[in-house]
C-alpha cells in the first residue's frame, strides 16, 4: 500500500473546472424557464445514471444544457463503498457518458448502492476501516483510470455507526485523497444531518475537513424526524428550501476554502423554477460576499507592504 | 487493525428488504438506542424511491387502479425483484409479468398489457435517434417491387398486442377524459414510435404486430404479410402501412432490382 503513487494523467488535470459559482440540479421540468431567463446560473449538475439511454428527449436536453453552460455529472450508481469489485458494464456507462459530454467535474459519493447484482437506490453506509479503505481506494482508482482524470468523491449522509469503524470520516477520507489524488465534494447539508443524527459537532467537523481539497459544494434541504427519546433525527431528503444553519455552515466553509462551485440539489418535491434560482441566488451572494473579503485582505496586504 | 473483517453488506440488504429481521449486529447509535428507527430511514429510501420509480413509469396503471393499491403492488415487486442496473429507467421490465400473476389485481385483466404498453413507451422515449423515411421516398417505391423490399424501423418502434382495447385505455387516459367508458368487448394492438423526439402511440389493425415483428426480423414485405395474415385473416394491409407511415417507424427502405 505504501508504494502506491497516483498516474501522471491524474495530477496533469484539475479534477474540476467549474466555476467557483452558484449552479443548480437540472430538473427538466424548469428547461423552458432555464432558455429563458437562467443566464445567472453558474453551472448545471445532472444526474449520470439518468442520461444512459441511446437517445431522446434526456441527450436532446443535455446537448443544450452543454452549449450554454459548464456541466457538473454527479454518479449515484457506481457503489464506490461496495465490497464487490466494480460493475465493470456500468463503469463503461460512467466512461461513455463523459466522454461524450466532458463535463467540467464527475463526482460519485463514499457509499455503496449496488450488492450481488442488485441495485437498492440509495446511498448506504460503511464502517470506516482498513478493510473498507482499500476497496474504496481500489474503487476510485480503478474509475479515474477509466475516465482519465481524477473525481470528487462526496461525504455521506449517517444514521447509523458501525462497531467496526477504526477510522473517523474526515480520516478516512484524507487517506482516500492521498491514495487515489482524488478530490472532495463537501455535502455541507449532509453534515449538518450526520451531525445531528450522530450527536457530533458540524462545526468542529467543516474546521477539521481538508478543505484544499474540496472542488465543490453540495447544499440542500432535509426532511425532519425525532428519534426514540424525541431528538431530531435528520433526513438527506433533498426536499425543501436550505435552512439557516445549513447556510451558517456554508458560510464557515467558505471562510476555509474561499469561493467554490456550490450546487443547490433539490430532486424531490421539484419546486418553481424562481424558488430554485432564489436559493442559487442566495448562494451566489454568499460567494460573493467570500470574494470580496478575499479582495480587501490582498488590498490590506498591499497597503501593508506599501507602509513596510 | 489491519485485519478488520468485510462488513456483511448482503445481510445489511436482507434486513433492509425484511424488516422482521434483526440489525445486523454491528450498527451502532449514538445513544445506545437499538438501531432499527435509523434503520427505517434506509428501508423507506430503498423502497420509497423504487416504489416511486414504478410510479413514474406506469402512471396509467397508478390511475386505473388508483394510489394506495399501486403502491402496495409496487411494494411486493420491489421486494420481490430489485433493480439489475443503477439505471432506473430500465426498471419495472418484468412489472407485467408480475402483475398478471398477482391475485389482487386479477379483477382488472387488462393492466398487465397496458403495463407492458407503458413499458414500452418509457423504452422507446430513451431508445436512439434516426430520422423517419420521408413519404415521398416511399411513395417512389414501385408497388411491384414492395413484395421483396424490407425495411429498417425506427430505433424506438414497439408493439404490444392485447385482447383489450390497450391503445382507447391509453388514450383517455393521456387526454384526462375519464368520462368516456371504453368498452372492453374488443382486443388492440399498440405501434410505440419516437420518430423525433414525441412519443406516438396508434392502434395497428389486427395482425400489425406480428407485421412489424417479421420486418423487425428482417423479413420482406411479402414474408410480413404472410406472417400477419397467419393471426388475423383479414389483415389490412393498407391500414397497417398508413399507421406506420404516419408515425415515422420507417427510416429505410431496401429494394431489390
Amino acid at each position: 500500500m505504501g508504494t502506491h503513487s497516483a498516474p501522471e494523467h491524474r495530477r496533469a488535470r484539475a479534477a474540476s473546472s467549474l466555476p467557483a459559482r452558484a449552479g443548480v440540479g437540472f430538473k427538466s421540468v424548469h428547461l423552458a424557464d432555464i432558455e429563458a431567463s437562467a443566464r445567472d446560473i453558474g453551472f448545471f449538475e445532472i444526474h449520470a445514471e439518468n442520461y444512459m439511454g441511446a437517445g431522446g428527449t434526456p441527450h436532446a436536453q443535455l446537448m443544450r444544457l452543454r452549449r450554454d453552460w459548464p456541466l457538473s455529472i454527479h454518479g449515484v450508481g457506481l457503489s464506490v463503498g461496495g465490497a464487490e469489485p466494480l460493475d465493470r458494464e456500468h463503469l463503461r456507462r460512467v466512461k461513455s457518458l463523459v466522454e461524450q459530454y466532458d463535463p467540467a467535474a464527475f463526482s460519485e459519493h463514499l457509499a455503496w448502492s449496488t450488492q450481488g447484482r442488485r441495485f437498492l437506490n440509495d446511498l448506504l453506509p460503511l464502517p470506516y476501516n482498513a478493510t473498507t479503505l482499500a476497496h474504496v481506494v481500489a474503487h476510485v482508482d480503478e474509475i479515474q483510470e477509466a475516465l482519465g482524470r481524477p473525481i470528487l468523491l462526496e461525504n455521506p449522509a449517517a444514521y447509523l455507526l458501525f462497531r467496526s469503524s477504526e477510522y473517523s470520516e474526515i480520516e478516512f477520507l484524507r487517506e482516500v485523497v492521498r491514495r487515489t489524488d482524488c478530490r472532495l465534494l463537501l455535502d455541507v447539508t449532509n453534515v449538518y444531518v450526520s451531525a445531528t443524527n450522530l450527536a457530533y459537532s458540524a462545526e468542529d467537523y467543516i474546521d477539521a475537513f481538508p478543505m484544499s481539497f474540496v472542488e465543490e459544494i453540495h447544499l440542500a434541504g432535509y426532511a425532519e424526524d425525532v428519534d426514540e427519546i424525541g431528538d431530531p433525527l435528520l433526513i438527506d431528503a433533498h426536499c425543501a428550501p436550505i435552512p439557516d444553519a445549513v447556510w451558517r455552515l456554508y458560510d464557515r466553509a467558505l471562510a476555509r476554502r474561499g469561493p467554490v462551485a456550490t450546487l443547490i440539489e433539490w430532486d424531490n418535491d421539484v419546486p418553481s423554477w424562481p424558488t430554485l434560482s432564489a436559493q442559487a441566488t442566495q448562494a451566489e451572494m454568499r460567494l460573493e460576499r467570500r470574494r470580496r473579503a478575499v479582495k480587501d485582505r490582498l488590498r490590506s496586504e498591499a497597503l501593508h507592504d506599501d507602509l513596510g | 487493525m489491519t485485519t478488520s473483517a468485510d462488513f456483511d453488506q448482503g445481510a445489511f440488504v436482507r434486513t433492509l428488504l425484511d424488516p422482521e429481521l434483526p440489525p445486523p449486529n454491528e450498527l451502532e447509535t449514538p445513544g445506545g438506542f437499538p438501531p432499527e428507527r435509523r434503520l427505517a430511514v434506509y428501508r423507506n429510501n430503498v423502497c420509497v424511491g423504487l416504489v416511486d420509480a414504478l410510479a413514474e413509469r406506469f402512471p396509467i396503471c397508478l390511475q386505473l387502479v388508483g394510489d394506495e393499491f399501486f403502491r402496495a403492488m409496487a411494494q411486493c415487486y420491489v421486494r420481490e425483484r430489485l433493480p439489475r442496473t443503477p439505471m432506473l429507467f430500465e426498471y419495472g421490465d418484468e412489472f407485467a409479468t408480475f402483475v398478471s400473476d398477482f391475485a389482487p389485481a386479477r379483477e382488472l385483466p387488462y393492466l398487465p398489457d397496458v403495463a407492458r404498453l407503458e413499458y414500452a413507451v418509457g423504452q422507446a422515449y430513451h431508445a436512439a435517434d434516426a430520422a423517419p423515411l420521408s413519404l415521398d421516398l416511399i411513395r417512389a417505391v414501385p408497388l411491384d417491387r414492395l413484395e421483396s423490399a424490407t425495411a429498417a424501423l425506427h430505433p424506438s418502434t414497439q408493439v404490444v398486442a392485447s385482447a383489450y382495447p390497450i391503445v382507447s385505455i391509453w388514450r383517455r387516459h393521456m387526454s384526462d377524459d375519464e368520462m368516456t367508458p371504453v368498452e372492453l368487448d374488443h382486443g388492440e394492438e399498440a405501434l410505440v414510435v419516437r420518430p423525433e423526439l414525441a412519443i406516438k402511440v396508434a392502434a395497428l389493425p389486427a395482425g400489425g404486430s406480428a407485421f412489424v415483428d417479421a420486418l423487425r426480423s428482417g423479413g420482406t414485405f411479402g414474408e410480413a404479410v404472410n406472417a400477419a395474415t397467419a393471426v388475423a385473416a383479414d389483415f389490412k394491409l393498407t391500414d397497417c402501412l398508413r399507421e406506420l407511415l404516419l408515425t415515422g417507424a420507417f427510416v429505410a427502405l431496401s429494394v431489390a432490382h
